[in-house]
């Protein structure tokens, strides 16, 4: 079965709905997602957008775009974060003219809260520039587009997994091939342009913030389609992830004076990061914290630390540090600020920890968030396929899966939520006006048949193998491999016991072999988009000698500019080879220099 | 500890009716319901099937009947539902396989009420203003995940599935008290009809059942209210 249109987008996510409305203004368009659209995971996102509005204190684009940068540890291509941080102000104020309910100054302003790494360049002190409403700006953010995506009667696909991208033998892209996970019957979107807005793969470690949906197909899909992965040996870990859950505790929550606490009662951050503390970026929050429970002073001795946001805690430390009000008033919080701006945070501690955050310290840990690297664009969402720049015809991509790259080698808090609508339109925008005046590509021939041909394999698989427990190995040994700190010797582990699952992972059998809502084949599939991805991650940290952002070798612990001021891509070769390639960063606005916080 | 998960099964390629499933499992107090569920899928029984995806109360997925309530299975904890835990799909809608129930009627009594800002005057360059308190006005309906707990717990929904339910109004309720909305006469011409706010008889059991803790009954009261002062 045959399903045509101007433009598909794959993932119903901010950037893919962002896509799609934009889309739809110009070319007969559809979004094809595997989850209902409001279940994907931009709702989860808590504390802000970042943007120099400027609404409570002095602030500039150009601030942001600085900060950008320093927070990639210069490896962030500097034009892209210029178009970021320039398009997130007109973006976060069409937000609001779509009828996004933030938070307001008393004045009738968007409100905003300081975020880890945004500072004012002048004093070196945090910046308010996370516009927020409450703690659930994702959410808001999710049900605001797809509200205007139903204004605007963009055709939806809901719970249709893709499974393969289609690309003919002159090298464009055609469309996809989808399960339709209802019926199990596959369809083959055919479609002038295809723009991939399919999320992370945060699935692949074992504590994550990452829904369980977060498995990586789109990357694992063009990967598997002979496109590159650029960067992927940068992963962020977020530092205050709930212990043992992974559950995400924003850093609002550090950005409302929230503080890190060791062992020993001892606020540690000003160690590690003199000037903006607990606000540093995430890279260094992480670090900061394993290397607090290497030297054993992780609460009780163990593998965690607090973050302390009661009212005693916060206001000794705001009144140590003499920080202020916008109005130059001492700023001090009450138990009532908290629970009115963190409501869902106090929400989470109270059903998973048992604890309230106003009267007790909470015990967290690094957790997998957030991946920086994925599937290489220009500035205009247009998918490149090499040093070169490339453009693949017909493929756009935006969001998590895809590296412009804004983020570098550390993404900052806020900037996911601006990337995901600057670059989600510009993919709409571009995919439209391609699909206006380019004409119909070819499908391949028997385009479902690789399709088929892989869930059919899974299907009859008949082997000994378990997928749950090769999932729960691969979790495991990412995090404790290819986590927060690397080493050659780690990393090759890593690579020897990946080959080990991935070929446990051909003796594989399911249960289920019905059509209709085969969770079971889904989840399977999605295992070996997760291995696929693993082992990409694995080899790009395993070549990437130098320590810098997320991506942090023990056996390299200093930043090399001289041989590794540039972009990774790793290729799957057809013949299952994994080939390492580089392209240039693009500077021109600031030069690297030594990072500190 | 120990527990046994009775769960209603269906398949619709091959049983004529739904059947109960026992399952036993040794789990932890601070268990997600869901955490038991994807263990027994894992470890268990491949073929149980049910939605899930961000598995903190954020995406809506995983409503389902857990000990005769509605409730999302990832924000229940095995040490507050006992060692008997009895799991239905949601009631009203019709079941597709085991815990999966189809969701289309649900999204369209939604888009049945107007789910967007109307405000048809050409906004400023920057942002509108609005006060604290106007944002504080509709701020408990914002929450809303459209899980479908509340429906699918609302016995004049079960009664008549025409009923357009308390999530739509919930979403109507979000515009209607948002002071930058001009459709709100559209919305309550909407929700006038027979299938509309009329129909909720006050029973509160969407209350109970919102993994939000949103208000539902007092936000569908003012829709009322709002209806009877146009």
């Amino acid at each position: 079965m045959i399903h045509r249109y101007d433009v598909i987008v794959v993932g119903a996510g901010g950037a893919g709905l962002m896509a799609a409305l934009y889309a739809s203004r110009g070319a007969r368009t559809a979004v094809i997602s595997k989850l209902y659209p409001t279940r994907s995971h931009t709702g989860a996102a808590q504390g802000g957008i970042g943007a120099a509005l400027g609404n409570m204190e002095e602030d500039h684009p150009e601030w942001h775009v600085f900060d950008t940068i320093k927070g990639s540890d210069y490896l962030a291509d500097q034009d892209a974060v210029k178009i970021l941080c320039e398009e997130a102000v007109g973006m976060v104020y069409e937000l609001e003219h779509m009828g996004l309910p933030f938070d307001r100054t008393p004045d009738g302003r968007i409100a905003q809260r300081p975020f880890g790494g945004h500072t004012n360049n002048a004093t070196q002190q945090p910046v308010r520039r996370a516009c927020h409403a409450a703690d659930r700006t994702g959410h808001m953010i999710l049900q605001t587009v797809y509200q205007q995506c139903i204004k605007n009667n963009v055709a939806f696909f809901d719970e249709y997994q893709v499974i393969d991208l289609l690309v003919n033998d002159a090298g464009q892209v055609a469309g996809v091939t989808a399960l339709h996970i209802d019926s199990g019957e596959l369809y083959t979107f055919h479609a002038k342009a295809t723009i991939f807005a399919t999320g992370g793969f945060g699935r692949i470690w074992k504590i994550t913030s990452n829904a369980y949906a977060l498995t990586g197909d789109g990357v694992a899909a063009a990967y598997r389609r002979g496109i590159p992965l650029e960067d992927m040996e940068f992963y962020q870990f977020h530092p205050t992830g709930i212990l043992g859950l992974g559950i995400l505790l924003t850093e609002g929550v550090r950005g409302e004076g929230g503080v890190l606490i060791n062992g020993e009662g001892e606020r540690f951050m000003p160690r590690y990061a003199p000037t903006v503390k607990d606000l540093a970026s995430r890279d260094v929050v992480s670090r900061s914290i394993y290397l607090e429970v290497r030297a054993g002073r992780g609460i009780g001795g163990k593998d965690y630390v607090y973050l302390d946001v009661r009212t005693d805690t916060v206001n000794k430390y705001f009144a140590q540090d003499d920080v202020k009000n916008p109005d130059g008033s001492p700023r001090r919080i009450t138990a009532q600020d908290i629970r009115r701006k963190l409501p869902d945070i106090s929400d989470f501690c109270k059903t998973y920890l048992q604890l309230d955050p106003v009267r007790s310290p909470l015990p967290i840990q690094p957790t997998a968030h957030y991946a920086m690297g994925g599937i290489p664009t220009n500035n205009n969402a247009e998918v490149i396929i090499d040093a070169a720049n490339t453009v693949m015809p017909g493929f756009y991509a935006a969001g998590e899966c895809a590296c412009v790259s804004v983020h570098g080698a550390n993404r900052l808090g806020t900037n996911s939520l601006v990337d995901i609508l600057v670059f989600g339109r510009r993919a709409g925008q571009n995919a439209a006006a391609y699909a206006g005046r380019a004409d119909w590509p070819a499908l391949p021939a028997a385009p479902q048949e690789p399709a088929r041909a892989a869930l059919e394999a899974i299907r009859s698989g008949n082997g000994r193998e378990v997928v749950a427990q090769i999932r729960t190995d691969l979790r495991a040994l990412m995090m404790d491999n290819v986590g927060v700190f690397r080493t050659a010797d780690m990393l090759n582990e890593a690579l020897d016991k990946l080959r080990d699952l991935k070929d446990r992972f051909s003796r594989i059998s399911i249960m289920d072999k019905g059509k209709r809502w085969n969770t079971e084949l889904l989840e399977a599939w999605e295992l070996g988009c997760m291995l696929d991805l693993a082992e990409a991650t694995a080899v790009a940290a395993l070549t990437r000698t130098e320590s810098r952002g997320a991506h942090f070798r023990e056996d390299f612990p200093e930043r090399d500019d001289a041989n590794w001021l540039k972009h990774s891509l790793v290729y799957l070769e057809s013949d299952g080879q994994i080939r390492m390639d580089t392209r240039p960063v693009v500077l021109g606005l600031y030069e690297p220099a030594r990072r500190v916080y | 500890m120990k527990v046994k998960v009775k769960v209603r099964r269906f398949n619709p390629e091959k049983d004529r009716r739904p059947y109960w499933r026992e399952y036993k499992l040794e789990v932890q107090p601070t268990d997600r319901v869901l955490d038991l569920l994807v263990q027994i899928k894992g470890y268990q029984d491949g073929t149980l099937t049910f939605r899930r995806s961000c598995a903190h109360g954020i995406c809506g997925s995983d409503a389902m009947v857990i000990n005769g309530r509605n409730r999302l299975a990832c924000k229940e904890l095995v040490k507050d539902v006992g060692r008997t835990i009895v799991i239905e799909p949601l009631r009203g809608l019709p079941v597709i396989k085991d815990l999966a129930v189809d969701m289309a009627p649900f999204f369209r009594k939604y888009r049945s009420i107007l789910p967007f800002l109307i405000n048809d005057e050409q906004p400023p360059y920057s942002e509108r203003l609005q006060s604290p308190a106007a944002r504080e006005r509709f701020d408990d309906t914002t929450k809303c995940i459209l899980c479908a707990a509340c429906t699918t717990s609302c016995p004049s929904f079960w009664a008549n599935d025409s009923y357009v339910g308390p999530a739509a109004i919930v979403q109507a309720h979000r515009f209607i008290f948002d002071d930058r909305d001009q459709g709100a006469q559209a919305r309550l011409a909407i929700l006038a009809e027979a299938d509309g706010v009329w129909r909720c008889r006050t029973i509160y059991n969407c209350v109970e059942a919102c993994p939000r803790d949103i208000d539902i009954t007092t936000a569908i009261g003012e829709v009322k209210k709002a209806m009877l002062v146009e």
